[in-house]
C-alpha cells in the first residue's frame, strides 16, 4: 500500500481494535442487563468500516445502519458520547433519546445510524444531491447489509443515483445473514454485486475482511464519484461473529461455520501484515492495545457518571425551532 | 395595497417561484414536475425559469423521492417534493414516518429536516379508490410532522412560503377540486404563519370547523341560509399540526354550537381529535348541543359519480346538519 504511511496503517489498526474492544464491552453490558435496549454488534466486520472511512476525507458523509457502532468509530466518533448514548445518558450523542440504533454526528459527516433496514439508502442519495447542487466535491459512503439489498428503497435509490450520477458509494456489508435468514434463501445469485449491472453502474465483490482491499475499493469508487462518474455498488464479504442482537440462539448456523470465519479474523490478519512489513514492533502493538483499553475504560467511566436525561427533556426536540 | 386575482394553482406556483428566487437552497423534485408541469399543472413554467438542476424530474420512485428530500435537507438544502397523489405517500411511508418525522428528535435535536412534501388529496374527480383519499389523519398522528391544508389561493400562497422556510418536515396537502378556485391576493409578498386558524365568515349561531375543500362548501351553505337569518361562523384551521385550538374555543364560546366537517373518513379522522380537544377545553360549558362531526363515510372512494358524491359531505348534507343542530 504505497499511498498509506505507517502512521495511517497503525491508525487503521487502532481503530479496528477500538471497535472490537468497544463491542466486547457492549456485549458484556448487554449480558449483564446494563443496557436498557438492544445492541447489534459489529465484531468480525471491523475491516469494512475502517477500510471505507480511511479511504474518504473527514468531511465526506456516511450513512449507517442498525449495526452501526463500527461506522461511528471509524468516522471519528467520540467513544464517551457513544457509550453514554448506549447507556441512555444525557451526555450521549442524542441526549439519550436515540440509543444504539440512532447515533448520528452530523458535524463529522455521520448522517446517522438507522433502525430500519435500508432506511438510510435514500437519505444517502439526498446527501449526494446536496453535494452536486452545492458543488462540494464530497462523496457519501452508504453502509447497509445484505438484507437491505432486498428492500425496495435500495432499488429505487440505486437507479436514481445512477440516472443522476450521484457521488454515492453503496457499500453492502454482506455478513451472510439477514438476521437468521441465509443469503442462500433470499438471493438467487451468488455474487450480489451483479445487481449493479441492472442500474448501469460498476459493481465489485471482494473480501471484506481485508482492510487494505476495502480501502482500495472504496478509494477507487470515491475517486470515480468525485470525478462525476456516479455511484458504485461494492459488496464486502464478511461475517458477523455474534448473534443478530441481544436475543439470538443462533439456530440457523453451525459452530463450525462460525469457527471457520473466526479464523479469518480481520484484525489478526491486518496485524500479521503490519508485523511482516515491520510497520510496528511488538512493544508498539502492546502500547496500542493498552491505549485502546484505556480509552474504552474512560468512555465507560464517563458514561456511567453522566446522569439520565431529565423528564423535562421528553417533549423537547420533536420540532426544530 | 394592490391586489390581483390568482387561482389556487397559480398561487402555489407563485409561492414556489418566490422561494426559489429568494433562497438558492430551495429546489423542487417529483414525478413529471418539469416539462409536463406537474400532474395538476402547479409547476408549469418553473423548469424553463429555473433549469433542471433546481426543478428535478425523478424516476417513478416515491420512497426515493422522499428519501432524497430528507438526505438533502439534512445536509443543507430546502427541498420541496411533490407526490403526485396523496394516496402515493403510502409508498414512501417508511421515509416519512420512520425517518423524516423522527430524525430531529432521535438525534437529540442535532440535525434538522427542513423539507416540504406537497401532495393533492381528495375525491370528486372520478379517480376512484387509489387516487382520491384524504389521509391527513395518518400524518397528524406522527409526532415530528407538520400538516398544512389550505382551502384558498390566498392561504395556499402564504402557507406554502412559510412551510418552505420551516425547519421541519411539512406535509402540504392540496385539494384537486381547489386548483382552479380564484381568490384575491396582494401583489406584494406576504407570509401566513403555521398554526393560525382563520375565521372565514363570522356568525353567532353555530361554529362550523371545516377542512380543505369543505371550507368553500360550508361557506356556500352559510351564504344561502343567512337569508333566513341563520348566522354561521366558519373556521378554517388551515394547519392541523400545529393546531390553533384557541381560535375554535373562542368561536364556540360565542356560538355555543360546533359542527366539524371534513372529507376524510369519520373513523379515526381529525374531526374526532378536534371534538375531544374542544370537549376538554373551557368551551365545553358553553355548548348547548353535543358537538357533531360530518365526515366522509368509512368506505374506499367509489367510482360511479353518484356513489362518489354519497361518500363525502355535499352541500345538502352540510345544510341538513346545521339545521338539525339549530332545531
Amino acid at each position: 500500500m504505497s499511498d498509506l504511511s505507517d502512521n495511517t496503517l497503525l491508525h487503521m489498526y487502532r481503530q479496528m481494535l477500538t471497535i472490537r474492544r468497544f463491542e466486547e464491552k457492549v456485549a458484556e453490558f448487554l449480558s449483564k442487563g446494563m443496557i436498557h435496549g438492544t445492541g447489534h454488534l459489529y465484531i468480525g466486520e471491523e475491516a469494512v468500516a475502517v477500510g471505507a472511512c480511511s479511504a474518504i476525507n473527514p468531511d465526506d458523509y456516511i450513512t449507517s445502519t442498525h449495526r452501526g457502532h463500527g461506522h461511528c468509530i471509524a468516522k471519528g466518533a467520540d467513544l464517551k458520547k457513544m457509550m453514554a448514548e448506549l447507556l441512555g445518558k444525557e451526555a450521549g450523542y442524542c441526549l439519550g433519546k436515540g440509543g444504539s440504533m440512532h447515533i448520528a454526528d452530523v458535524e463529522t459527516g455521520n448522517l446517522g445510524a438507522n433502525g430500519v433496514v435500508g432506511g438510510s439508502i435514500g437519505i444517502a442519495c439526498g446527501a449526494g444531491v446536496t453535494i452536486k447542487m452545492k458543488n462540494l466535491k464530497k462523496v457519501v459512503v452508504c453502509f447497509f447489509g445484505d438484507g437491505a439489498l432486498n428492500q425496495g428503497i435500495f432499488h429505487e435509490s440505486a437507479n436514481l443515483a445512477s440516472v443522476w450520477k450521484l457521488p454515492v458509494i453503496f457499500l453492502c456489508e454482506n455478513n451472510q445473514y439477514a438476521m437468521s435468514t441465509s443469503n442462500k434463501l433470499s438471493f438467487n445469485i451468488d455474487d450480489l454485486s451483479k445487481r449493479a449491472d441492472s442500474y448501469g453502474i460498476p459493481g465489485v465483490t471482494f473480501d471484506g475482511n481485508d482492510v487494505l482491499l476495502v480501502y482500495q475499493q472504496v478509494k477507487k469508487a470515491a475517486q470515480f464519484a468525485r470525478e462525476g462518474g456516479g455511484p458504485t455498488l461494492l459488496v464486502a464479504e464478511t461475517y458477523r461473529w455474534k448473534g443478530h442482537s441481544r436475543s439470538d440462539a443462533e439456530r440457523y448456523r453451525t459452530k463450525e461455520e462460525v469457527a471457520s470465519w473466526r479464523k479469518r479474523c480481520p484484525i489478526t490478519r491486518f496485524k500479521r501484515f503490519l508485523k511482516e512489513n515491520k510497520v510496528a514492533s511488538d512493544e508498539e502493538f502492546a502500547r496500542i492495545e493498552k491505549e485502546v483499553e484505556r480509552s474504552i475504560e474512560e468512555a465507560v467511566e464517563f458514561a456511567q457518571k453522566s446522569p439520565f436525561p431529565p423528564c423535562s427533556s421528553l417533549e423537547k426536540h420533536v420540532y426544530a425551532p | 395595497m394592490a391586489y390581483i386575482e390568482l387561482t389556487y394553482r397559480e398561487a402555489l406556483r407563485r409561492a414556489l417561484r418566490e422561494e426559489l428566487k429568494r433562497d438558492e437552497d430551495v429546489y423542487l423534485l417529483g414525478e413529471d414536475i418539469g416539462v409536463y408541469g406537474g400532474a395538476f399543472g402547479v409547476t408549469q413554467g418553473l423548469l424553463e425559469e429555473f433549469g433542471p438542476k433546481r426543478i428535478k424530474d425523478t424516476p417513478l420512485s416515491e420512497a426515493a423521492i422522499i428519501g432524497v428530500a430528507i438526505g438533502s435537507a439534512l445536509t443543507g438544502m430546502r427541498p420541496v417534493a411533490e407526490i403526485m397523489f396523496m394516496d402515493f405517500i403510502t409508498i414512501g411511508m417508511d421515509q416519512l414516518v420512520n425517518q423524516a418525522a423522527k430524525i430531529h428528535y432521535m438525534y437529540g435535536g442535532k440535525a434538522k429536516v427542513p423539507m416540504v412534501l406537497r401532495t393533492p388529496a381528495g375525491s370528486g374527480t372520478g379517480a376512484a379508490a387509489q387516487h382520491s383519499q384524504s389521509l391527513e389523519a395518518l400524518l397528524c398522528h406522527i409526532p415530528g410532522l407538520k400538516v398544512v391544508m389550505p382551502s384558498t389561493a390566498y392561504d395556499a400562497l402564504g402557507l406554502l412560503k412559510s412551510s418552505i422556510r420551516d425547519n421541519n418536515p411539512v406535509m402540504f396537502i392540496e385539494h384537486k377540486l381547489l386548483y382552479s378556485q380564484k381568490a384575491r391576493v396582494p401583489e406584494e409578498e406576504y407570509l401566513i404563519p403555521l398554526g393560525k386558524a382563520d375565521v372565514k365568515r363570522e356568525g353567532k349561531d353555530i361554529t362550523v370547523v371545516a377542512l380543505s375543500v369543505m371550507v368553500p362548501r360550508v361557506l356556500e351553505v352559510a351564504e344561502k341560509i343567512v337569508r333566513e337569518g341563520i348566522q354561521v361562523e366558519v373556521v378554517d384551521p388551515r394547519t392541523l399540526v400545529p393546531f390553533d385550538l384557541e381560535c375554535i374555543v373562542e368561536s364556540v364560546k360565542k356560538t355555543h354550537r360546533l359542527l366539524i366537517v371534513h372529507e376524510a373518513c369519520r373513523r379515526g379522522g381529525f374531526g374526532a381529535e378536534i371534538l375531544s380537544r374542544v370537549e376538554e377545553s373551557d368551551a365545553f360549558d358553553f355548548l348547548d348541543t353535543p358537538i357533531r362531526i360530518l365526515a366522509g363515510k368509512d368506505v374506499p372512494i367509489p367510482y360511479s359519480p353518484n356513489l362518489e358524491k354519497a361518500a363525502v359531505p355535499q352541500l345538502e348534507d352540510i345544510e341538513r346538519a346545521i339545521r338539525e343542530m339549530l332545531a
